[in-house]
């Protein structure tokens, strides 16, 4: 089958890969590129366990044509942490047992790093808002929600 | 709260229990892995050259197959091989053959008719995933639809329709005699005959998807040594090794199965199908093939949790004291039984719940229907039941006008107590359970009622002592099916009486499939009971020279003496009970034979049970060993 070039930013490290015409990005990202963070969880759009950052945007990349992202930066849990230390979030998912099986955990990540490069101090319930498109079936909403919460004001340098 | 006590002592010895855990975060040892999206997941293993395989799925609930063509689906782009059931070695398993229990009733790819909507009937394997679907499209199935039966109480009528032939009553045949599963304590009959009400209710849960973010799947490839690697997200590894052994007909040694963490799981991932389809599709094409189901699969196809329906009823005193309480209850197995019959025993052996009834009886229907298959989930088997029971508790408060807590710790069974499985009660916890429940949700109760405790009053008397039980021997195999049978409560009219202080009738374990399931008596810790007479009493393992002997618990009360007999001649007009049609009822049990005693090693067997034998070290590995 005919394939076509396809170049992006992918966590600042520019990336090239071939791909077939009418991929989605979830498939392109995971067996092109190699980046396995995002997770496949139902491929039609309602889990939120795909979701990557596209510009800076959130996405659900299985539902994301690969190649309308020609030229443009996607961010994945694979690029949060920088270097050995761990981002914020991730540092407050892991003390605050905001995770079980871990299939959810990387797309709530970019769900709520989106939120917090937008809103820095958000309000409990933006924070429920902006992971409300990301299902969650062991550990219940709660610690995740408080985890942002914590995470966001350590980046203020304030006590959560 | 202070005459709370809880019951810590059963793990004194084992940990420190001050709970001082509670209320603080806990950093989970795979955690790291989560957060920066380095665990590994089934899915995260790269192979060069995956094939993915879909499966072509039934649109009936129940249809006989007339033809299957493939011819077109065969030539679609991208497509490497149909495969169809006789491609499968050994087309006929139930899953707890491994361990001995129940008829092998559930091919994995079905060939002669389909007994649920979404059963397989053919694979696809093609270079993505978008191929083999656009294939799997083009497999014309030609179907003859047959009536089907989606309700577990219609599928006991005599002229439903038989769902499954290895079990053509529609229900599983508990140790080779009933329809049903008995649990006779007392006589509750007599019981309903003296209280002061009598309170009925039927409860009904409806079947649950476990629904893991991560769907079921497998990816399986040829290694370099002839062995086959298999990347599964099951929660059961030995028993989706031991099942794709012997549906593809191989050496368990020639496969190599490496699980790990799954996306969630919640007892939905231990039906052991996705492994041997793709481990199959690996054999069949030499390549590395990925056999995964999407969402809608999922749903639609993975065993959830079977629905129950329930009915209850209580003969209960004015004062609110339960004295007699009967259960008719309905599994929803679906088309084949998986583990639901083993759920329905567990349960069983649960009843009347945590609760000191002197009188129980209960009927529990393994049912087949043409729905779904059900399978584990979190406590299934007493998950049901149990909301059946405490709602009816509720019910039962209502009637004699009972606040609720109180009407719990009155009935609550306490250390010492006579279950109705005949073992006694111990660390039991009820009470205390109720009176800190009370105390949270600032429920007052009587101070009557905050001062009892399960360490005291239980075992007394009657409590403690196996009653005189009234027996019947109503829903014999097939007696449903011939019309003779309908009621499906426990008897009114009972027709045995077993003594106070026996346990009832004993009961052997079913014929092996295979004779290397044979038990080998030595190699448990205790006899098993003769098929009659006395069981003999359980044998102390010897402990290691110079170490004190542990304290063990004593022997149940009293030990089966196979004081039962049936009835001689039950009634005249009685029907006599035949054998089920079809299939042949397996032979009688024989008594286990000890195998011979040194058996010499042969390497081209493969071993099935990696546990050592006794006069080898424990600490050699049991692979080999047979």
């Amino acid at each position: 089958m005919a394939r076509t070039p396809l170049t992006f930013t992918l966590n600042d490290a520019e990336t090239g890969v071939f791909v077939v015409p009418g991929s989605n990005l979830l498939d392109v990202l995971r067996r092109g590129a190699g980046d396995l963070t995002p997770k496949q969880g139902c491929a039609q759009g309602t889990c939120g366990s795909c979701t990557v950052l596209i510009d800076g945007v959130p996405h659900l990349s299985c539902l994301t044509l690969a190649e309308t992202v020609e030229g443009r930066r996607i961010d994945t849990t694979g690029g949060l942490a920088g270097g050995p230390d761990l981002h914020p979030l991730q540092q407050a998912v892991m003390e605050g047992f905001a995770a079980q099986c871990g299939f959810c955990t990387a797309g709530m990540l970019m769900a709520a790093k989106a939120l917090l490069d937008r809103t820095p101090n958000p309000t409990r319930d933006e924070v429920i808002e902006a992971i409300s498109g990301n299902l969650c079936r062991c550990t219940g909403y709660e610690p995740i929600v408080d985890a942002i919460l914590t995470a966001s004001a350590r980046m203020q340098g304030r006590t959560a | 709260m202070s005459s709370t006590e809880f019951r810590k002592d059963l793990f004194a010895d084992e940990r420190d229990d001050t709970l001082k855990e509670i209320g603080k975060p806990t950093i989970r040892q795979d955690i790291l892995g989560h957060v920066t999206g380095r665990t590994k997941y089934f899915d995260d293993h790269l192979f060069d050259g995956l094939l993915h395989m879909r499966a072509v799925r039934s649109p009936h609930h129940h249809a006989r197959i007339r033809r299957i063509d493939t011819e077109a689906a065969a030539r679609m782009p991208g497509v490497r091989r149909v495969v169809t059931a006789k491609d499968v070695p050994v087309n006929l398993n139930t899953l707890l053959s491994l361990i001995n229990f129940g008829r092998d009733d559930e091919p994995l790819c079905a060939h002669d008719k389909v007994r649920f909507l979404g059963e397989t009937v053919a694979w696809i394997i093609a270079d993505t995933e978008r191929e083999a679907r656009d294939a799997v499209a083009q497999v014309r199935v030609d179907y003859e639809p047959l009536p089907h039966v989606l309700d577990v109480e219609e599928a006991l009528k005599p002229d439903a329709p038989v769902v499954n032939e290895v079990y053509p009553n529609n229900t599983f045949d508990y140790h080779g005699k009933y329809d049903h599963q008995k649990l006779r304590f007392g006589d509750v009959n007599a019981a309903f005959a003296r209280a002061d009400h009598v309170i009925e209710a039927e409860y009904q849960m409806s079947p649950i998807e476990q629904a893991p973010i991560e769907t079921c799947g497998a990816i399986a490839a040829p290694e370099q040594n002839g062995r086959f690697v298999c990347h599964t997200n099951t929660q059961a590894l030995f028993f989706s090794l031991g099942t794709t052994a012997k549906l593809l007909d191989t050496p368990s040694s020639r496969l190599h199965f490496i699980g790990g963490t799954a996306g969630g799981g919640f007892g939905g991932k231990v039906d052991s199908i996705v492994e041997p389809t793709a481990v199959l599709g690996a054999m069949l094409t030499g390549r590395p093939v990925k056999f995964a189901w999407d969402r809608y699969e999922e749903m639609q196809v993975g065993a959830p949790r079977g629905g129950e329906r329930w009915r209850i009823k209580d003969g209960v005193m004015r004062d609110g004291t339960i004295i007699a309480r009967e259960f008719t209850g309905f599994f929803d197995s679906g088309a084949y039984m998986r583990l639901s019959p083993y759920a329905i025993i567990k349960g069983t052996g649960h009843l009347p719940g945590p609760y000191s009834i002197p009188n129980v009886a209960s009927n529990v229907y393994c049912v087949v229907a043409n729905r779904t298959p059900a399978t584990a989930m979190r406590g299934f088997g007493i998950t049901a039941v149990d909301f059946s029971i405490e709602c009816h508790m509720d019910r039962v408060a209502e009637a004699v006008g009972m606040n609720p807590i109180e009407l719990r710790i009155l009935n609550a069974y306490r250390d010492g107590d006579m279950k109705a499985h005949r073992r006694k009660a111990k660390n039991t916890a009820l009470i205390e359970c109720c009176q800190v429940a009370a105390g949270k949700a600032g429920w007052s109760i009587s101070a009557d009622a905050m001062a009892q405790s399960s360490l005291r009053g239980g075992g007394l008397g009657e409590r403690g002592a196996i009653p005189e039980t009234a027996t019947d021997e109503e829903g014999r195999i097939g007696e449903r099916r011939a019309g003779r049978t309908r009621d499906t409560a426990p008897s009114r009219q009972p027709t045995g009486r077993v003594p106070a202080g026996h346990a009832g009738q004993a009961v052997t374990a079913a014929p092996v499939q295979n004779p290397d399931m044979e038990i080998e008596i030595e190699r448990i810790g205790h006899r098993i009971a003769a098929q009659q007479g006395a069981a003999p009493a359980p044998r102390a393992p010897q402990p290691p020279a110079g170490q004190p002997t542990p304290p063990r618990a004593a022997p149940p009360a009293a030990a089966p003496q196979s004081s039962y007999a049936p009835p001689p001649s039950p009634q005249a007009t009685a029907p006599t009970y035949q054998q089920p049609p079809a299939p042949t009822p397996p032979p009688a049990p024989t008594p286990p034979t000890p195998p011979a005693a040194s058996e010499p090693y042969k390497p081209e067997q493969p071993f099935s049970r990696g546990v050592n034998r006794p006069g080898t070290s424990r600490f050699l590995s049991g692979t080999r060993r047979r």
